[in-house]
C-alpha cells in the first residue's frame, strides 16, 4: 500500500522534475527577450557531454556538473552579444538563426565527437519502500527542480538584477531612461537560460546514453511546458509541470507509455485552447 | 542666454520613420532654473523630451549637458549622467511593487540608495505608506508621484517631466508643484516640464519657451509668465 503511493508519487516527481528543469532555460529566454530558441536542446546537450567529459579527466560528479553548468552559461552570453542581440527585433529571423545553429553543432559533435561516448553509470544506487525499489538519484533530480524553481525566484524577485531584468521585461525603453543598461541585462539573462539547460543536461548526464542528437529528446517536453506555461517561470512553468506530470503519470500507469504520450500532447491542445496565454497569462490576471 | 547652462540644445531634428517631428529645437537651460515647454497638441514637445533622454534618435543638432555632448549618448548613460526622465503616461512598471520600482533606477552604492528612497518616501509620504503595493493599482496621482521618486533616485541634476497633470486630481497636482519647487529650491535640481495646465504652469515655472511645429519659436521670460500670455499658447 505504502509502496505504491509512494511509487505514484515518485512518477510524478520523475515527470515533473524533468519538465522543469528542461523548460526551465527555455521559459527565461522567451519570457525575458521573446527569443524563442531553437538551440536550446543543444545547450542541455552541451550540459551533457561537459559533465561526462570532466568527469572522465578525474573530476568528482557534482563538480562535473558544475562545469557543464557553467560552461553553457558563459556560451549562452557569448552567443546572445554576437548572435542573437541584432535580432531582438525579429522574432522570426532569431528563430531561424537559432536552429541553424542546432543543427550546426549536432552535426559538428558527430564529427569532432563521433556517434558515441562513454557514459556515466547513475550514482546513488536505490532505496526501498514496501515492495518496490526506487533510485535514489531521482529523488536528486526531483529536489534540484524544486531548487531551480527556488533560485528563479530568489534572482528575478530579490536582487537587483531579478528588479532590472522585470523592468527592461516590461517596458525596456523606461528601464534603459532610468540608467538599466538593457544590454548587460539581456546577456546575463540569455547566459542564465542557456545555464539552466546546461544544468538540466549535467543532471541528466548520468541516466542517458551520449549521442549528438539527444538534445532534441529533451525539447518535446520543453517546448510544451513552455506553451502551457507561457512567459513566467514562476506563474508559468511550475504549474504547467504539475499539471502535466499529473496528467502524464496518470495516463501512464491506467493506459501505458504510449497513451501517456498522445494524452500529454491533446491536454496541451486543449490547455492552450482555453488558455491562449498558458498559465501566466491566467494567472497575473486573475491576481492583477 | 541663461549664466551657467546645465542644458544646451541647437538644431535638434529628429521623427519617426520617414516624418520629421522636430525641425531644429533651439533651447537653454540655466543650472537650478525650471522651464516649461508650451504649444498646442501635437507639435512635438514629448518627442523633443524623448530626444533628450535619448529613446529618440537625433538626427542633427547638438544636445550638450553640463559641457558635454549628449546626442549621441545612449539613454541609460544620459541617466546614469544625471538626467531624470518621467514621461507622458508615467509608465510605471505596473507589476513591481512601489518600493521596487525605486529599485530600478541606476545607481552604485547600497548605503545611498537607501538615503534617496528615504528622501522619496520623505517627498512624497503615500509612497511610504504604499511600498509593497503594486503600481498598476496606484491612482494616476499616486503613480505621478511614483513616476517623479523614481527619477530622483539616480540624483539627477536634470529632470524631464511629461505633462505632470495630466490625468491628476487638481488637489494632487498642487501637492505635487509644491514637492517640486522644494526638490528644485533644497537640491539645486534643474527642471524642465511640458505642460498644458494653466494653473500648474503659473505656479511652477520661472520662464516658457514656446513650441510651435517642431521648433521652439517664442519665450516668455521670467516675470512675464503670466495667465494672459500663457493662455494663447495652449488653446488646444
Ligand atoms: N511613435 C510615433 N510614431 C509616429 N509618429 C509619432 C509617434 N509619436 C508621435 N508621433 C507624431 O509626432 C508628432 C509630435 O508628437 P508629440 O507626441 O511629440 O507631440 P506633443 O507636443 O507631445 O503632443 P501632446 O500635447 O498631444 O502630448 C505628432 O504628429 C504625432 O502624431
Ligand atoms: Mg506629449
Amino acid at each position: 500500500m505504502l509502496g505504491n503511493l509512494f511509487a505514484g508519487f515518485y512518477q510524478f516527481a520523475d515527470v515533473f522534475a524533468f519538465l522543469v528543469l528542461s523548460a526551465a532555460g527555455l521559459a527565461i529566454i522567451f519570457g525575458m527577450m521573446g527569443v524563442i530558441n531553437m538551440a536550446h536542446g543543444e545547450f542541455v546537450m552541451c550540459g551533457v557531454y561537459v559533465t561526462a567529459a570532466s568527469y572522465h579527466a578525474g573530476l568528482p560528479l557534482p563538480l562535473a556538473q558544475a562545469c557543464g553548468t557553467a560552461v553553457a552559461f558563459l556560451i549562452g552570453m557569448v552567443l546572445e552579444a554576437v548572435v542573437i542581440r541584432p535580432l531582438y527585433t525579429r522574432p522570426l529571423d532569431s528563430l531561424l538563426v537559432t536552429w541553424g545553429l542546432s543543427l550546426v553543432v549536432t552535426q559538428g559533435t558527430l564529427v569532432l565527437v563521433g556517434s558515441t561516448f562513454p557514459g556515466i553509470g547513475t550514482p546513488l544506487g536505490g532505496f526501498r519502500v514496501g515492495d518496490y525499489t526506487f533510485s535514489a538519484y531521482r529523488m536528486v533530480l526531483f529536489a534540484a527542480a524544486i531548487g531551480v524553481l527556488g533560485f528563479v525566484w530568489f534572482l528575478f524577485l530579490r536582487t537587483r538584477f531579478g528588479i532590472q531584468a522585470r523592468a527592461v521585461m516590461q517596458n525596456p525603453g523606461m528601464a534603459q531612461a532610468l540608467g538599466v543598461r538593457r544590454n548587460r541585462v539581456y546577456a546575463l539573462s540569455f547566459g542564465v537560460g542557456a545555464g539552466l539547460a546546461g544544468f538540466c543536461g549535467a543532471l541528466y548526464a548520468p541516466t542517458m546514453s551520449l549521442i549528438p542528437t539527444m538534445g532534441s529528446s529533451f525539447i518535446v517536453e520543453s517546448f510544451v511546458t513552455v506553451v502551457v506555461g507561457g512567459s513566467s517561470v514562476l506563474l508559468g512553468t511550475a504549474p504547467a509541470a504539475v499539471a502535466l506530470a499529473v496528467i502524464r503519470t496518470g495516463l501512464n500507469a491506467w493506459y501505458g507509455q504510449i497513451i501517456g504520450q498522445i494524452g500529454l500532447l491533446v491536454a496541451v491542445i486543449l490547455i492552450i485552447r482555453v488558455l491562449p496565454d498558458g498559465f501566466t497569462g491566467w494567472l497575473t490576471r486573475r491576481t492583477a | 542666454m541663461p549664466p551657467d547652462p546645465i542644458l544646451e540644445v541647437a538644431g535638434l531634428r529628429a521623427g519617426y520613420g520617414g516624418t520629421q517631428v522636430l525641425q531644429g529645437v533651439d533651447l537653454s537651460v540655466g543650472r537650478g532654473e525650471i522651464v516649461a515647454l508650451v504649444g498646442r497638441n501635437g507639435v512635438g514637445k514629448t518627442t523633443t523630451m524623448r530626444c533628450l533622454i535619448g529613446l529618440v534618435r537625433a538626427t542633427a543638432g547638438s544636445i550638450r549637458f553640463a559641457g558635454e555632448e549628449m546626442s549621441r549618448t545612449a539613454a541609460d548613460a544620459r541617466a546614469r549622467r544625471g538626467i531624470g526622465y518621467i514621461p507622458q503616461g508615467r509608465d510605471v512598471f505596473p507589476r513591481m511593487t512601489v518600493q521596487e520600482n525605486l529599485a530600478v533606477g541606476e545607481l552604485i552604492g547600497a548605503s545611498r540608495r537607501q538615503r534617496r528612497a528615504d528622501l522619496v518616501y520623505q517627498y512624497f509620504p503615500i509612497l511610504a505608506e504604499r511600498r509593497r503595493q503594486m503600481a498598476g493599482t496606484l491612482s494616476g496621482g499616486q503613480q505621478q508621484q511614483l513616476a517623479i521618486g523614481r527619477a530622483l533616485i539616480g540624483g539627477p541634476e536634470l529632470i524631464l517631466l511629461d505633462e505632470p497633470s495630466e490625468g491628476v486630481q487638481p488637489n494632487v497636482v498642487q501637492a505635487i508643484v509644491r514637492v517640486l519647487r522644494s526638490i528644485r529650491d533644497d537640491l539645486g535640481t534643474t527642471i524642465v516640464f511640458v505642460e498644458q495646465n494653466l494653473e500648474t504652469i503659473l505656479t511652477l515655472a520661472d520662464r516658457c519657451c514656446v513650441m510651435e511645429k517642431g521648433k521652439v519659436v517664442d519665450a516668455i521670460p521670467p516675470g512675464a509668465v503670466t495667465s494672459e500670455n500663457v493662455r494663447r499658447h495652449l488653446l488646444l
